[in-house]
């Protein structure tokens, strides 16, 4: 089967170039480089037609620059981004709207992903008028049927953003999305900002919609709870890598690298009671100075000089289980991870 | 000492906004015993950081304490004069807020916010106060503190400035420490550190903890006991173990089972319907009852406060015993 979306290689820099005065100073002897961030680094990731693949990281690990990439609204600096198999740069141009409608976003923040002059009529029609899915005077009964799929009341479809609570307005953004009748969709952290029980509707109506429309999603975030509840694959990125991939079930019944086993351990959970916190140690650093070889040596307690000299590559520990450490090498100094029931 | 350290009994702190009466914190009771961590948990706009902000009189007008008592050790603070109010706040009760920058000066460095916080309250000699500042940013696991006195709020990562509010919160050693969503902005490595640090200090120290939060899980982890706030007034406290395991209130069950490690994966989760009442339109009666599955005509009338061993409610239909 073909992947839906696959990155192949990828890695995005953002490069702050030297102003005037810098460039002044260089020429006059000053030890000045321009500064690179390596938001992600050589990247491989494929999802397949009706998978769940959710992307797990802390801030500032590159995940929804990632995400943004591979919804095809930022173009990586390298490595190439296949749609259904093609190259996403050499498709011919029908080709290529088709798949830039059929790759759509939901944010993190309905405020300032939606535009607060517009009414909701125009913030979903808008879009499927302006591309020809339906005509300008089928745009109001289509709108209003977008509005009954998400849970949406038809009627208030004249209002404006400010006019809806916070989970409304996420699903406002949810109808936006599906209006252009997209097969992939990148979720931002879309459920972080809601209020528990306000999160698990709008949890349940992402489950609906992947079951009634054959939805595909990436579902970044940094709720491992979340993300177990509906991933059927789970990536974990860290400084701008992925450094473990598996099927959700393997993934949260025996994770590998010591950076998942952490986060797994130090996820607080309701049956984790009055629980001695034994967190690892260390700030994140920073994207701008990632440490040599394996980024998370320097917080890791199972490192050895290797880590902080070579880059461990992804590679295969059981089928379809992939994870970024040496000590897989060496299989009788690998740490058994305790888990504590998430 | 005897009795509570802090004991909170029927507060009310409404707004008077030109809209109406908002009734942020309406009728709310519960005590916190030195070295017990209570979890005060709600969703947004419940009243919990209003509750937090009554404490330390930190209310602005149009909102103020309408009714009730705020007994610290014994004696109520409710309409302290401000000087007294402001030699207690600080030394002896102190707060963390969600957003460390509330607490730091971005234009000074950390050394001279930690001195001053000092010299605020004691008379010692400035080197006296460097020197206990730095011991303060060591205990809270700062790096070579020695050098970090001298950095400013943006040289520090989020964890960092989360923990240097920490250390000031601690530098008189406070009998009650008010904990407003410390670690809801931060990473969960970071997040497990703040914890670990926390526990461990009120432990030593013999504080009083309230830890506001809207994430049962942290609460589940830090807290002795549990009180879950809905619409202004909670609506069941009691031993963690007791309310996570056996909740008795129908909010207090939706909450648990809006979370998605107690449903197989996949599943729907059992949403509670609906949303929160507008803080100007709330029902009269019981808050919760038109989201609530077991509301009757009863519910139009004010729920009493029932208690059953250490669990207290408000509730005319308690689901008492039910494993969430």
């Amino acid at each position: 089967m073909i992947p839906l979306v696959e990155a192949r290689n990828v890695s995005k820099r953002f490069v702050r170039e030297l102003d005037y005065a810098e460039k002044l100073a260089r020429m006059l002897g000053a030890n000045l480089e321009a500064q690179a961030v390596h938001a992600v680094d050589r990247v491989d990731l494929r999802i397949m037609p009706g998978e769940v693949v959710g992307l797990v990281g802390e801030s500032g690990c590159g995940k929804s620059t990632l995400g943004r990439i591979m919804a095809g609204i930022m173009p990586p600096s390298d490595g190439e981004i296949l749609w259904q198999g093609q190259d996403r740069r050499t498709l011919a141009p029908a080709a290529g709207r088709a798949a830039r409608l059929g790759a759509q976003m939901i944010f993190q923040d309905p405020m300032s992903s939606l535009n607060q002059r517009k009414q909701v009529i125009d913030i979903i029609g808008e879009a499927p008028v302006a591309h020809g899915i339906v005509t300008r005077r089928e745009k109001d009964s289509y709108v209003a049927a977008m509005m009954q799929r998400v849970g949406l009341d038809p009627s208030f479809r004249g209002r404006y953003p400010h006019q809806f609570s916070g989970g409304q307005r996420q699903r406002i953004g949810i109808a936006r999305a599906l209006a252009v009748k997209p097969q992939f969709i990148v979720c931002d952290e879309s459920v972080a900002a809601l209020d528990v029980s306000i999160q698990a509707q709008v949890i349940n109506l992402f489950l609906e919609l992947k079951r009634d429309l054959g939805l595909t999603y990436l579902f970044i975030s940094h709720d491992l709870g979340v993300v177990k509840h509906i991933s059927d694959r789970v990536a974990i990125m860290y400084l701008g890598r992925i450094v473990e991939s598996a099927p959700a079930d393997a993934f949260f019944a025996q994770p590998n690298h010591p950076y998942t086993v952490a986060l797994l351990n130090e996820v607080p959970t309701i049956s984790n009671r009055r629980r001695v916190f034994s967190p690892v140690k260390g700030e994140i650093p920073s994207p701008l100075h990632p440490p040599s070889g394996c980024h998370f040596h320097p917080r890791c307690p199972h490192a050895f000089d290797r880590c902080s000299r070579e880059a461990p590559e992804l590679k295969q520990i059981a089928s379809g289980h992939v994870s970024a450490c040496h000590l897989n090498d060496n299989q009788t100094a690998h740490p058994q991870p305790t888990i504590a029931a998430l | 000492m005897n009795g509570p350290t802090l004991k909170v009994e029927n507060l009310h702190t409404h707004f008077f906004t030109q809209k109406g009466v908002v009734k942020a914190v309406d009728g709310v009771s519960f005590e916190v015993a030195r070295g017990e961590v209570l979890g005060l948990v709600g969703e947004s706009g419940s009243g919990k950081t209003i509750t937090g902000f009554s404490i330390l009189d930190l209310v602005d007008p149009p909102g103020r304490v309408t009714a009730g008592r705020i007994l610290f050790q014994g004696q109520d603070i409710v309409g302290l004069p401000s000087q007294e109010m402001r030699s207690l706040r600080g030394r002896r009760i102190a707060m963390i807020f969600q957003d460390p920058m509330m607490t730091l000066n971005p234009v000074l460095s950390i050394e001279t916010q930690m001195v001053e916080t000092i010299l605020a309250h004691e008379n010692v000699s400035r080197k006296e106060a460097r020197a206990r500042s730095r011991d303060a940013l060591g205990m809270v696991g700062i790096p070579s503190p020695d050098e970090r006195l001298a950095s400013y709020p943006h040289q520090f990562s989020g964890g960092m400035r989360q923990r240097a509010a920490i250390a000031i919160a601690l530098l008189h050693r406070p009998e009650l420490i008010i904990a407003d969503e410390p670690t809801t902005a931060l990473d969960v490595t970071i997040q497990s550190q703040i914890l670990a640090q926390m526990q461990g200090l009120t432990k030593q120290l013999g504080m009083a903890l309230l830890w506001i939060s809207h994430d049962l899980g942290v609460v589940a982890g830090l807290a002795h006991r549990v009180a879950v706030m809905y619409a202004g007034r909670i609506v069941e406290i009691g031993p963690t173990d007791d309310v996570l395991d056996h909740p008795t209130h129908p909010y207090t069950i939706g909450l648990l089972q809006s979370v998605p490690a107690n449903v197989p994966r996949g599943a729907p989760l059992l949403a509670i319907p609906g949303m929160a009442p507008p803080p100007l339109q709330r029902p009269s009666g019981c808050p919760f009852r038109e989201r609530c599955a077991f509301a009757t005509a009863i519910c139009e009338t004010e729920p009493p406060l029932d208690a059953a061993g250490a669990v207290a409610w408000r509730c005319f239909h308690p689901q008492a015993r039910r494993a969430a």
